[in-house]
This record gives C-alpha cells, structure tokens and sequence, in this order.
C-alpha cells in the first residue's frame, strides 16, 4: 500500500542519519569502555573486560568528580526551581509590559554559555569586578570566589541560576496561565484566603509543569560543562571538576579512551537514573491531581 | 482574580518587576559596558558607571583577529546543520505525528540524555582516524546530533495540531503524498518550522564542546575563538566583552522572533505523555 511507504519512507532518512551519528557512537563507547587504550602511547587497544569500571571504586578524583556532580546539580536545580517558581506565581497576572518582562527572561536562556561564563568571570575578578566592589559598598568581605575551595561552587551555582532560572519561570508561567479559572473562582466563593488557595489549588495543579522543567533541567544540570569549563577548568586544582569535566580531562588531556568511556557511561547512567526518579514523580504527581 | 488593586499596591507591584527585571538586564549591561570602555577606564577602581563610550574594542575584535572568519565558520556550520535537520527531520516528524510512531519519539528523547561526551570520544577517533579533524564535515555531523531530535520533537508537537482531513483533501485532489505534505501541510505548519530553524541554529550557534575538540585553525568556530581569547589576553577586557558581546547577539535577537512559541519548543518532548 501506498500509505505503508509513508509511514516507512518518511522517517527513513531521519532514521538511518541518527543510526550513524547516535547510535553508532553510543555502541563504540561502551566497547571502547571495556578497553585500555592510551592514545598518546602509541600503543592499540586492549581488551580488559570491566577492569575500567573496578578502578573508578578506587580513584578518588572519581568520587571527588560525583561529589561536585552532586552539589553543583542540587543547588543550582534546586535554586532555579524554587526561584523560578516564586517568580512565576509573581508575574501571573495582567499587567502592562508582560510581553516585555517575557521578552527579558528569554535573554539568559539564549545567550551563549562561553560568553555567559566570561563575563561572570569578569564579574567575579577579585580586584575589578563589580560583585566585590557591591560587596565592599555593603561592608562585606571581598571574596576570592572563583580561585577559592570554598566559594568555587557557590559562584558557578549563582551563575548557571542566573542563566536558567528564567527557563523554569516561563515553563511554570505558561502552566500557570493555562489553568482552568472555575476552581480559584469557587474557592474565592467559599471565602478561601490567598494562601489557602496558592497551596492548596494553585501548587498542586502546576506541580507536573514544574516536575518537567525540572527534568529538562536536571538532565543538562548533570552534565554541566561550558559554564565549568570557562571559567574554572575545574579548578582551583579539582575542586569545581564535575564527571563531565573529568571524562573529558581523562580523554583529552591524558588520552586515556577506554578510561574515558568508562567515565562517560557511568556519567549517562547517572542521568538516567536521575531522570527516571523525576519521571516517577512525576507519574505520582499527575495521577493525584486528576483523582 | 478580582482581587482589590490600590495605586500603592500597583507601585509596588512595578517597583517588584523593575527590581527583578535588572538581574537579567545588568549582566548584559555590564558586557556592553565593558566593551565600550577604553582600557584605563576597564581597569578603573571603582568602576566607572559613566564613561566616554569608544567602539575601538569592537572594531580591533572584528578587525585584527580574523573575528570574521569565526562568525563565518559558526554560520556555515550551523547553516547546514539546520538544512540538513529540515530535510531528515520535517519529513519524519509527519510521520511519527501522524502514526503516532511513539518508540522513536521516546528513544530520541534518550538520544538527549547522553552526554555530548561520549558522542564526543568515538567521533573523535573517527574523525582522527579519517584525518577529518578540522574540517566542516566533522562539525556538522557532530552538530547534527543536537539539531536533528530537536527539530523532530519540535516539528512532531507542530504537526499533530494539523487537522488530518487537509491532506486527505489534497490527495483527492490529485496530489501524492509529498506533493501534499510539500504543499499542503508545510506551509500550515510554517511557525512551527521556523521556530524549529530558529532554535536549531542557536543550539549549533552556541555548541563548544564538539567544537572544542574537532575544529582547528581552519574552521574555528565563535565560542571556541572567544576561549582561546581568555587565554591570551587576561586582561584586555574591552577585547573580551567585544569578542562576548558580538557572540551572543545574534541568538538575543533571534529568540524575539519566535518569542510566541519558544518555551513550546524548548519543552516539547517532555510535555507529551
């Protein structure tokens, strides 16, 4: 039938093109995985079987790569969501210049990361920039920010807020903006106060809108390397170097590939499981607000 | 809500918006600040809120470091990633909508999941191995990755919207099944399209990791020169932010155009069930 070869034809090239430029790879890691190969040496690939995955157990810049993984994702996913929520609930209502608040918020999320990263950077200089020249106005301490253990992580979690923060507003916005009117309109009716019905109408039925911004960014959270990259390299010494700026310092600093791989899976197994929580959260959350 | 509004409570709500407007506003503030200060006035302590504004920075960025030629590999290869997106992606975006192909739907949301980096490690060998580092083939290939399931889970969003009977009218018009889908359904779906294009291109546009490592003195793009600038000169900042500010304004003045519909398209993938 003619109608089978739409339905086959049509996605054919789109099908054969991600074979090659996804799915090859993806089959290539995971055998390159279970290899020694150290590019710089000259010497082929090994076969080594899980020998790579044994060692991360004993490699403490592994476990150093996940803690930073860890606190970078939490704070900043944490911060953007709360941040973005608050401030969703905020804008939703009619007013003049929403288009523009709109149009405004749009702004971090499509800059690019390399020149969002250099200018925080700047920002953060401790001699020239304006944060501690704000801070030095307010009588606090200034701050070494990016070249100290202790702040590194703090100051690349403000910037990934700053730039994604406004990502989980307009989700949120646009959800808020959707809803149906009756339930607010009777809780008004029934003499409900504000906060009555922000808790107990208003949160739940934006919950999913928030658990799938939440999502989207967790899974690029996770894998945070531009911000990271620019402006720390991972450092001072490894305190900012997150599993993505290690897989890629392991594969093209030292060009240990099959080190690498094992890296990079483990990464890609993080942001699954991560993912299928959130997922099964999500579930939860959809079922309780339609019952 | 018909709740109460009093004029203080509206000056109040304004004076909200203006404070919260700034945080995103001043960043962007401070890079064109910054470009358009002379160095003694960059490296002034405190810094100077008014200044004698000078283009000398963004005119040596454009001029003296082959910026040019960076804006130009950038727009090649995020050109023809977009092209080639369209072309693979439209046609089977049709097709999952309409059949409702959900397997591939979700195993491309999977395809987002994996790090850029282990599509990195292998491509990079292959390139290498091919002595095809450097060259716009390896860029766009490994662009595509990111374009490709984009423009399809943007355009699959897009295309369910259409009412199935347009087509079946066209055919019975006589037209065939591309015929119809070229004439017919395209151009309804036209937004949809071109926010596709739009985002498409800004995700090439904005990509450093790939092109990080698979792009060299004869295709470097934008983000990777603007890198290697830091490296260079610490503290030319007027440099810097010039070179940062002429990165990032052609994805800001992008975005406005497909103001309407892009949170649609940064989340459709996830939003459908």
């Amino acid at each position: 039938m003619v109608e089978r070869k739409v339905k086959y034809l049509f996605p054919l090239p789109a099908l054969l093109l991600m074979g090659i430029i996804v799915v090859f790879p993806i089959g290539y890691n995971l055998v390159m995985s279970l290899h020694e190969w150290n590019l710089a040496g000259g010497s082929g690939m090994e076969f080594i079987g899980f020998k790579n995955y044994l060692a991360l157990l004993e490699d403490g810049r592994f476990w150093n790569s996940l803690k930073v993984t860890a606190v970078f994702t939490i704070g900043a996913l944490g911060g953007q969501v709360i941040i973005g929520t608050l401030l969703a609930l905020f804008f939703h209502r009619e007013f003049k210049g929403k288009a523009l608040v709109k149009a405004i918020f749009l702004f971090p999320i499509a800059a690019t990361p390399v020149a969002v990263s250099l200018i925080w950077a700047m920002m953060y200089n401790y001699d020239l920039g304006i944060i501690n020249h704000m801070f030095s106005m307010f009588g606090l301490p200034r701050l070494a920010w990016l070249a100290s253990r202790s702040t590194v992580i703090p100051a690349l979690i403000i910037t990934d807020i700053w730039q994604w923060t406004p990502l989980i507003m307009l989700i949120v916005l646009a959800s808020l903006e959707s809803l149906p009117q009756d339930p607010f309109e009777s809780a008004i009716v029934d003499g409900a106060t504000n906060f009555q019905i922000l808790r107990l109408i208003t949160l739940p039925m934006v919950r999913p809108a928030i658990v799938v911004a939440a999502m989207i960014r967790s899974i690029d959270a996770i894998k945070t390397f531009d911000l990271i990259y620019v402006m720390t390299q991972g450092g001072p010494d490894i305190a900012s170097e997150n599993l993505n700026i290690y897989v890629f310092q392991k594969g093209f600093s030292y060009f240990r590939m099959g080190q690498a791989s094992s890296l990079a899976v483990v990464l890609f197994t993080l942001v699954l499981v991560v993912n299928i929580v959130l997922s099964m959260i999500r579930s939860t959350t959809d079922s309780s607000t339609e019952a | 809500m018909n709740r109460q509004r009093t004029p203080i409570k509206a000056f109040l709500f304004y004076t909200g918006v203006i404070l919260i407007c700034i945080i995103p506003l001043f960043v962007f503030a401070w890079m064109i600040m910054t470009a358009l200060k002379t160095q003694v006035d960059n490296l002034a302590v405190p810094p100077k809120l008014i200044f004698d504004p000078t283009l000398e920075n963004l005119r040596d960025t454009l001029a003296g470091r082959n910026f040019g030629g960076y804006l130009l590999n950038s727009f090649i290869v995020a050109f023809f990633a977009v092209i080639i997106s369209l072309l693979a992606g439209l046609p089977a975006a049709y097709a999952i909508a309409k059949y409702q192909l959900r397997k591939i739907g979700l195993s491309l949301l999977m395809a987002r999941m994996v790090p850029f980096i282990s599509y990195l490690i292998p491509w990079f060998i292959v390139f290498r191995t091919l002595h095809l580092v450097d060259t716009y083939i390896a860029l766009i290939t490994t662009h595509l990755i990111i374009t490709l399931p984009y423009v399809i889970w943007i355009m699959v969003n897009f295309f369910e919207n259409v009412p199935p009977s347009l087509e079946e009218s066209a055919r019975i018009d006589g037209a065939g099944y591309v015929q119809a889908f070229v004439y017919v359904i395209l151009p309804i779906a036209r937004n949809g399209v071109f926010t596709a294009s739009v985002l498409a291109f800004i995700f090439s546009w904005n990509q450093f990791l790939f092109s990080l490592i698979l792009s060299g003195r004869n295709t470097m793009t934008v983000p990777v020169a603007v890198f290697q600038f830091i490296s260079y000169d610490q503290i030319n900042w007027g440099g810097l932010a010039s070179a940062a500010t002429l990165i990032t304004l052609p994805p800001l003045i992008l975005t406005l155009f497909i103001q309407k519909y892009i949170i649609r398209g940064l989340t459709s993938g996830a939003v459908k069930e």
